[in-house]
C-alpha cells in the first residue's frame, strides 16, 4: 500500500451512484487522504482496471449484471496485491444477514459520510477477504474463472469451457482455444456450476453444450467403451463404466446428436 | 349480468335443471331424451330471449338495489315466459296448461339463480373485497426506493433542477403506493404514474432503459385498478434491464378493441443462472388477482416468452366513470400522450 493516500476503485452498474460515492469520497478526502484511481460498471471492468492501476480499496456495488460484487471480490484475491474489498448495497437487511455473521463489512445505499470514514479509516488495518469467507455468502455461481498467468489475472466466461478435467493438483480448463490450469476441486466445481457440466469419468467434467455425440471405441484387447465427441475441439474424452447412462440420457434429449 | 362467465355459469346452470327436471318426469332412462328434447325446446328460446332483455338492461339494473333487481328480475321472467310461450305455440303443439306450467319452472329457476347471486354477493361483500384489496396493496421493491434516493443525491449538487423533480416524481410515486387502493382510476392516470416511474428508472440506469410507447389508441378514460401496470413495468426493468449492461427496450403498448382495454408489455428475455430471482410471481399474482376482484372472469393477466422477449398481455373491460357505477367523479380526459414531462 502507498504510505501517503488511500487508493480507491469505485464500482457500481448505475453511474449517478458511482458519481454519489465520488462526491463522498471527495467530502472524506479532508479528513484522509484518499485518491479515486477510477469507476467501473461491473465486476469484469473493475478486473479490467485493477490490470491497469493499483488499488487499496475496491468500494463496489453487490447487485451488477456481467459480473457481480461477490464474484468480483473472489477474483481480486488472484491479483499479486489484493486489495481491500468493501461491499456497497441498496438491499434490505435479511439479504445482509450472511455478511454480518462473517464479519464482513459493507455500507448501505444511501451512503453517509461519517459511515464512510469510519470504513475508510479501518481499511490499512485490513486483510483482504478470504475465499473460505466469500464462499459462506449466498451467491449464485460464477460466471468467470479466474487463473493467474504470470501475474496476470485471466478471466474465462464459464460458457467458454468445454471440458474440466481433473489432474493431480489442478484442473484443466479446455476452452476452443487454448488450455488453463485452475487450483480449485472438480466436485466444487461440479457442486457450483450444475447442470451445466456433466460428468463422464471420475476426473472429468464436460458441458453439456460442447458435447458432440458420442462414439463406441474398441480397444486393442476387445473391450468397448464410449467416448464423448466435442463440438469445435477435435478430441474425444472416454466415458467410464460407471457413467455410461449418460451416452443414452443425453443421445435421447437430442435426437439431432449423432449416437454411434 | 354483462360478464360473459356469469352469462355462461347461468346457461350452463339452467340446462342443468332442465335435465334434473327432464330425468325426474320421464318414466324410464329410455324416455328421458324424449322428455329432455321437449323442455329443451321449450326453454332454451325463453332462456336466451330472458337473458338478452336482461342484459340489454343491465346498466339499469346495475343502479338498483338488489331486492329491486329481484323484483325486475322476475317481471322480465313472466313477461318472457308469456312471449315466448305465444312464439312457440304456432310452431309446436304445447298443451293448454304449458303456460303456467314453464312459468312455474322458469320462476323456479329465476329465483334460485337470484339466492346464487346473492349469496354469491355476500360472499364478495364489498367489505370482504376491500380488505382483500388491501392487503394486495402493491408493494414496491426496496432497493428501488434507496437506489433512486441515491441517485438524486448524486444530482443534488450538480443539477439541483432534476433533482427537484426526480423527488416530486418519488413522491407522487409513492402517494400513490401508500393510497388505499381500492378505486378503480382512469388509465391516463396510471400511465402517468408509469411515466413518473420510468423517469426515475432511467434516472438510475442511463441509456441502458429504452423505452416505446405505443399510446395512439389508449382509451383514457377507461377504469382499470390502480398500480396494474407499475408493478408489471418494475418486472420488466428488474428482470429486463437490470440484469444486462447492454441498451433494452421495454415496450407499452395500449389500446382498446371490442370493448376491452389490452395493455401489452414487453422487455428484453434473459437466461441469466437463477441469479435474479422470485419476487416478479408475487408482484403478478397480485395483479392477477386484483384483477378478478374487480372485474371478475372479464380481465386476464398473461405472460408468455416470444423470440428474445418476455410479454405480459392483460385485458381487462373498457368501462367509463359514465356506464359503471359511479364510484368516483369522472376523470378529465386525458389524451394520449399527455403528462409527459420527458
Amino acid at each position: 500500500m502507498s504510505d501517503e493516500k488511500l487508493r480507491v476503485l469505485i464500482v457500481d452498474d448505475e453511474a449517478p451512484a458511482r458519481r454519489r460515492l465520488y462526491q463522498l469520497l471527495e467530502d472524506c478526502a479532508d479528513a484522509l487522504p484518499l485518491s479515486i484511481v477510477g469507476e467501473a460498471g461491473n465486476g469484469r471492468e473493475a478486473m479490467d482496471l485493477l490490470h491497469a492501476v493499483a488499488a487499496d480499496l475496491v468500494l463496489t456495488d453487490i447487485h451488477m449484471p456481467d459480473m457481480d460484487g461477490l464474484e468480483l471480490a473472489r477474483h481480486v484475491l488472484k491479483l499479486p496485491h489484493p486489495p481491500v474489498v468493501i461491499f456497497t448495497t441498496a438491499y434490505q437487511q435479511h439479504a445482509l444477514d450472511a455478511f454480518e455473521v462473517n464479519a464482513i463489512d459493507y455500507l448501505v445505499k444511501p451512503v453517509r459520510v461519517p459511515r464512510l470514514l469510519t470504513a475508510l479509516q479501518k481499511v490499512p488495518k485490513l486483510k483482504p477477504l478470504q475465499e473460505i469467507t466469500l464462499a459462506k455468502l449466498p451467491s449464485g455461481a460464477r460466471r468467470f474463472l479466474s487463473i493467474t498467468e504470470r501475474s496476470r489475472v485471466m478471466l474465462v466466461p464459464i460458457e467458454d469451457i468445454a471440458y474440466l478435467k481433473a489432474e493431480l493438483k489442478y484442473v484443466t480448463i479446455r476452452t476452443v482455444q487454448r488450455e488453463y490450469l485452475l487450483e480449485e476441486s472438480l466436485t466444487k466445481l461440479e457442486e457450483e456450476f450444475g447442470s451445466r457440466f456433466v460428468r463422464v469419468h471420475r476426473n472429468c467434467l464436460v458441458a453439456r453444450d460442447f458435447i458432440k455425440g458420442f462414439e463406441r471405441r474398441v480397444g486393442d484387447e476387445g473391450d468397448a467403451h464410449w467416448e464423448v465427441l466435442l463440438r469445435d475441439i477435435p478430441e474425444s474424452l472416454p466415458v467410464s463404466r460407471r457413467q455410461q447412462s449418460i451416452v443414452r440420457e443425453i443421445g435421447r434429449l437430442a435426437p439431432e446428436m449423432r449416437v454411434e | 349480468m354483462r360478464n360473459l362467465g356469469t352469462l355462461a355459469r347461468i346457461l350452463i346452470g339452467a340446462n342443468l335443471l332442465v335435465a334434473i327436471a327432464a330425468a325426474l318426469r320421464a318414466p324410464t332412462w329410455d324416455a328421458l331424451p324424449d322428455a329432455w328434447l321437449d323442455y329443451v325446446a321449450v326453454a332454451e328460446p325463453y332462456l336466451l330471449l330472458e337473458l338478452a332483455v336482461l342484459n340489454a338492461l343491465g346498466p339499469w339494473l346495475r343502479r338498483l338495489a338488489f331486492w329491486q333487481g329481484s323484483i325486475v328480475v322476475v317481471a322480465v321472467t313472466i313477461a318472457a315466459g308469456v312471449l315466448a310461450d305465444m312464439l312457440l305455440r304456432r310452431l309446436l303443439p304445447l298443451p293448454a296448461n304449458s303456460l303456467v306450467r314453464y312459468l312455474l319452472g322458469a320462476l323456479l329457476v329465476a329465483g334460485a339463480l337470484l339466492f346464487y347471486l346473492y349469496l354469491r354477493a355476500k360472499a364478495l361483500s364489498p367489505a370482504l373485497i376491500e380488505a382483500r384489496l388491501q392487503a394486495l396493496q402493491a408493494r414496491i421493491r426496496p432497493h428501488f426506493l434507496f437506489n433512486s434516493i441515491t441517485a438524486v443525491l448524486s444530482l443534488v449538487r450538480s443539477e439541483p433542477k432534476r433533482a427537484e423533480e426526480a423527488l416530486e416524481d418519488l413522491a407522487d410515486l409513492f402517494r400513490v403506493l401508500m393510497n388505499d387502493n381500492r378505486d378503480l382510476v382512469p388509465l391516463g392516470d396510471e400511465v402517468n404514474l408509469c411515466r413518473q416511474y420510468l423517469a426515475l428508472e432511467t434516472l438510475r440506469l442511463g441509456d441502458r432503459l429504452q423505452l416505446e410507447w405505443h399510446l395512439n389508441s389508449m382509451p383514457a378514460d377507461a377504469l382499470v385498478p390502480p398500480l396494474v401496470l407499475q408493478p408489471l413495468l418494475e418486472n420488466a426493468v428488474y428482470h429486463g434491464i437490470e440484469p444486462s449492461s447492454d441498451t433494452g427496450v421495454v415496450s407499452i403498448n395500449i389500446f382498446a378493441k371490442d370493448g376491452l382495454v389490452h395493455a401489452i408489455l414487453r422487455n428484453p428475455y434473459r437466461v441469466d443462472g437463477g441469479r435474479h430471482h422470485a419476487g416478479n410471481k408475487m408482484a403478478f399474482a397480485n395483479v392477477r388477482e386484483r384483477l378478478a376482484l374487480h372485474f371478475d372472469a372479464e380481465a386476464s393477466l398473461k405472460s408468455r416468452v416470444t423470440e428474445n422477449a418476455y410479454e405480459v398481455h392483460i385485458s381487462m373491460p373498457y368501462r367509463t366513470a359514465r356506464n359503471s357505477v359511479p364510484a368516483r367523479p369522472p376523470a378529465a380526459p386525458v389524451s394520449a400522450d399527455a403528462g409527459g414531462r420527458r
